[in-house]
């Protein structure tokens, strides 16, 4: 029985059309048919945070959604939102504060991060530790990208009239 | 005012300067494993025994072979044609033993996770749809997973061939330990559990074996730390010379010393690409990673200790057990740990009297061997504990009683109860500072103002002592092949570009910046003009890798002694150039200066122009050696020992059970500090990793040897929320034993943020009579000290 499906999205700006098996999560569709492999698969099972993406401008988690789901949706990875320079300044800061190590989480981090730096600049550390809690990091012990993150919001929030 | 070190140009030794390496991570452009891609790939999936312990009495895989995109189907009696079995025993642990382990089981299944049969498919998904089809008839064994009953003479043994379940065992007796526990005025006791969690990198473990058959070379990309120990054992098992095998590593994510030992999938992965003359990728998925991935710890450790009434520690005493799993792991082995746990108990104390005894035990769990500061935590934790104990017995401060035993700062060097010696430690220092950066006084004056309103917090303390730059005594003595020494290649390139290769590796730690921090400053350039190359065992020096905190102290040196060594042959070129004495030159910001004056006389690029394009113009003796390479080992030492501090103030809900961690401070000396940023992130990152190991982190088994938690839903992390901000402060004693002067630093804070943090909570509990001392501390059993469940 053939269970895959055409699907035509939209990833970092591009249209692609791709015939996809139904059951092909979205994280593994970016990585094994498009080899976009900035999204990182981390446990499979919607924990980890590895897999964060921005789909329509929200964030989600690659491993908890079908590639299908993404049919006619806008979809953004760390590729992507690197070369536009979205989130230029949220890396300027994880770089320059060490806050990433092995750098596996460090791509979901960072958009999810993102989703704080635009919609909370204002954001306290609680409230960064409360945002980012859904992204495991084995390296930093989180103090860092705590920091980074404060450092990019404050940057933000001053740019604000 | 006079200039610092730091204030000569490219002096990057002791500056924080961001990692060359960072910005690809950060753009998602660094190169995993498993974003590799090879033409012809294969994927290999595992057939996992449901059974601790289990005969295979039958295997049928026609079926399974017959599903959609399945190449091959391969048993463990196939496989073991074409690789050999291993046995991981060292010879200076005396007397130890272990069973051959195959890389795919053969006739018997001994832990619950041991792969049993490889399904080989165009994708991963097709070779997981394959692994139902395989058609094994089980034979169930009765499995020994209780570490003490296994140990108990004439139980019945794992391994029958062997004779019992112990792997190995030491003891250790020094002094008059009977003697002074008879003649203490305060001797306390208690059992010590720390239990058994894993490392849970975020990458989990993965693998991509190509074999060329047409010249036997087989090609592994793997995330690891030891490409070299690892090129040994793929090459040895499989019956290849070593220099058949290649092993490339390029980004890793996340190690802690779950990637640097021998795993049987791993192996077979690596057979696979022989049998099928295919490139073949295995990448662990997270189920299967918590029932494969080394576990660690899992020790019970019952502790005494004999004091003065002045507070003098007079002796410890302990006896250890561990459950290491069915197997010892190759090559280290699993005996390391326990043998650590004795070598460091008492470590940072002037005590005369230790007997100390470790019994390492075979069980039907999953394999358990070294992790991130193996053996620190548990002897910091039973050491620190024992001594709170007996100063609250003695009515004495915590600080004050560590303060009466501590080594002192001019008693270097040291020899320890052990026989263990100390170059130079700054154990005073240490406590001075930490005590001043927590302000403890003021901490205590809150704590008990608190207290009075029903809020509990503790104030926990943790000294310790840490094992890094470790010689040869460490692994090479015993028999294996994993190298102490290491090298680094410099060159200068045309461009003038400072190229160094090297055996120590990257796992995020920032290797490749303090290699490129130490050579920059050894030759004179700008940080920018240089280039690290590391993970590659056709391009790199033979060399260790990175493990035990040995990237700075042994990787840096050997970089700092090649970079002197290039730097003098380029000068010998300029001089002949610049028609000038050699010593009358320098070099600085990347260019050819004259000492005296830092006047330009020529750029490096210009050197390079003629030394590789010219060298018509120069005269006809003058050879230049514009690449150099130099080896470091450590000799002086069995390892070169460091020190730190750590206090951890929390406050426990005594109606929930519920911890919640107020501060964190550690002091660590690790010597010369190249990067203190780099160094203050490792502290920070191993003082997590300890406090998950206190608080949340535990492979939770039952009676049958089922992994009952083996997801990252139930496996608890620590994650971002509930974490403290952690201050780190430092106190520098460089060792003597390198030119650079670099300990290690990277193992210091999981060493030690288990016992503040137990120290902490049983500091809260005090007016309640109640005290944990079997980790993790969750909440339940909080509220079973407090005697509320």
């Amino acid at each position: 029985m053939d269970t895959s499906l055409e699907i035509t999205l939209t990833v970092n700006g591009e249209r692609v059309t791709r015939r996809v098996a139904a059951r092909q999560h979205l994280v593994d569709f970016l990585r094994e048919e498009l080899e976009l492999t900035g999204s990182h698969a981390g446990c499979e099972h919607g924990v980890c945070g590895a897999c964060t993406l921005r789909v329509d401008g929200q964030i989600v988690r690659g491993c908890l959604m079908l590639a299908v789901q993404a049919d006619g949706a806008r979809v953004d990875t760390i590729e992507g939102l690197s070369d536009s320079g979205a989130i230029a300044e949220l890396q300027k800061a994880f770089v320059e504060r060490n806050a990433l190590q092995c750098g596996f989480c460090t791509p979901g981090m960072l958009v999810a991060a993102a989703d704080l730096v635009e919609r909370n600049p204002m954001a306290s550390r609680a409230q960064i530790r409360e945002h980012l809690s859904g992204n495991f990091c084995r390296c930093t012990g989180y103090h860092a990208i705590v920091d980074a993150v404060e450092s990019a919001c404050r940057a933000v929030a001053g740019r604000k009239p | 005012m006079s200039l610092s070190e730091l204030d000569r140009p490219n002096s990057y030794i002791g500056r924080s300067v961001p990692r060359p390496n960072a910005r690809k991570l950060a753009e998602g452009r660094g190169q995993f494993t498993d974003d590799i891609r090879l033409p012809r790939m294969a994927h290999v999936a595992f057939l996992r025994s449901p059974y601790a312990h289990a005969r295979i009495v039958r295997i049928d895989t026609a079926k399974a072979a017959q599903s959609p995109g399945v190449f091959r189907v391969v048993t463990g009696r196939e496989m073991a044609k074409v690789c050999t079995p291993w046995v991981g025993v060292l010879a200076h642990l005396k007397g130890m033993k272990s069973a051959p382990q195959h890389p795919i089981a053969v006739e018997r299944a001994c832990w619950q996770g041991e792969a049993v049969c490889a399904v080989v498919a165009q994708t991963r998904a097709q070779a997981e749809d394959a692994l139902p089809l395989i058609d094994i008839e089980w034979q169930e064994l009765p499995a020994i997973t209780d570490a003490a009953a296994a140990a108990v003479p004439g139980s019945p043994a794992i391994h029958p061939e062997l004779g019992d379940n112990i792997c190995f065992q030491r003891e250790l007796t020094v002094g008059e330990v009977d003697a002074a526990f008879k003649g203490a005025d305060v001797v306390v006791e208690e059992t010590y559990v720390t239990g058994r969690h894993t490392g849970v990198c975020l990458e989990p473990r993965s693998i991509l074996a190509d074999f060329n058959p047409a010249d036997r070379q087989l090609t592994v990309y793997h995330s690891t730390q030891a490409p070299h120990m690892m090129q040994n054992v793929f090459a040895k098992h499989l019956g290849l010379p070593d220099t058949n095998v290649r092993v490339i590593c390029r980004d890793v994510g996340g190690s802690f010393g779950i990637k640097v030992h021998t795993y049987a999938d791993e192996v077979a992965t690596c057979a696979l690409a022989v049998m099928l003359k295919r490139p073949v990728k295995f990448v662990a998925d997270r189920l299967e990673s918590f029932v494969t991935d080394i576990h660690a710890r899992d020790h019970v450790v019952k502790g005494r200790i004999a004091v003065s009434k002045e507070g003098e520690i007079k002796a410890f005493e302990i006896d250890d057990l561990t459950g290491i799993g069915p197997y010892s792991v190759y090559p280290r082995t699993s005996g390391i740990e326990a043998n650590q746990v004795v070598n460091l108990i008492g470590g940072p104390y002037k005590h005369k009297n230790y007997r100390a005894r470790a019994r390492v035990v075979f069980q039907n769990k999953n394999v358990m061997c070294q992790y991130r500061a193996v053996g620190h935590p548990i002897a910091c934790a039973v050491t620190e504990g024992l001594v709170d104990l007996a100063a609250q017995k003695l009515g004495m401060d915590p600080a004050e009683i560590r303060r009466r035993n501590l080594i002192a700062d001019d008693a270097y060097p040291y020899t320890a109860a052990t026989g263990l010696v100390f170059e130079s430690l700054s154990h005073h220092k240490s406590l001075d500072k930490l005590l001043a950066m927590m302000d403890y006084k003021a901490l205590r004056a809150d704590q008990a103002s608190l207290r009075k309103k029903g809020i509990h917090r503790g104030i926990g303390l943790a000294s310790f002592i840490e094992v890094t730059n470790p010689s040869a005594m460490f692994y090479g003595v015993g028999g294996a092949r994993i190298s102490a020494q290491d090298g680094c290649t410099i060159r200068l390139d045309p461009s003038g570009v400072i190229t160094c290769s090297i055996g120590v590796t990257e796992q995020g730690q920032g290797t490749e910046a303090i290699v490129a921090q130490v050579a920059a400053t050894s030759v004179g350039v700008p940080l920018e003009r240089v280039r690290v190359i590391t993970g590659d065992t056709e391009i790199t020096p033979y060399g260790g890798g990175t493990w035990a905190s040995r990237g700075a102290g042994i990787g840096g040196e050997a970089t700092l002694q090649a970079g002197a060594a290039l730097r003098a042959n380029i000068l010998i070129v300029a001089g002949v150039m610049l028609q000038a004495d050699p010593a009358t030159l320098d070099i600085r910001e990347a260019k050819i200066v004259d000492a005296a004056t830092g006047s330009e006389r020529m750029p490096l690029e210009e050197l390079g122009r003629v030394a590789y394009f010219r060298p018509d113009t120069l005269p006809k003796d003058l050879k230049p050696e514009l690449m150099v390479t130099r080896h470091y080992v450590q000799k002086d030492y069995a390892f070169v020992f460091t020190n730190g501090m750590q206090a951890s103030y929390l406050e426990v809900d005594t109606e929930t059970g519920f911890v919640k961690l107020l501060n964190h401070w550690a002091v660590e000396d690790c010597g010369t500090v190249i990067n203190p940023q780099l160094v203050d992130e490792q502290v920070r990152g191993g003082v997590v990793q300890g406090i998950g190991a206190a608080l949340y982190e535990e492979c939770v088994y039952d009676a049958q040897g089922q992994m009952r938690n083996a997801n990252m839903a139930d496996y608890l992390v620590p994650m971002m929320v509930e974490m403290p901000d952690i201050q780190v402060a430092h106190v520098v004693t460089p060792t003597r034993s390198s030119a650079l002067g670099a300990k290690g630093a990277g193992e210091a804070g999981t060493a030690g943020a288990p016992a503040a943090v137990m120290n902490a909570i049983n500091d809260a509990l005090l007016p309640f009579g109640a005290r944990v001392a079997s980790q993790p501390f969750t909440p339940e059993a909080i509220l079973k000290a407090l005697a509320k469940v």
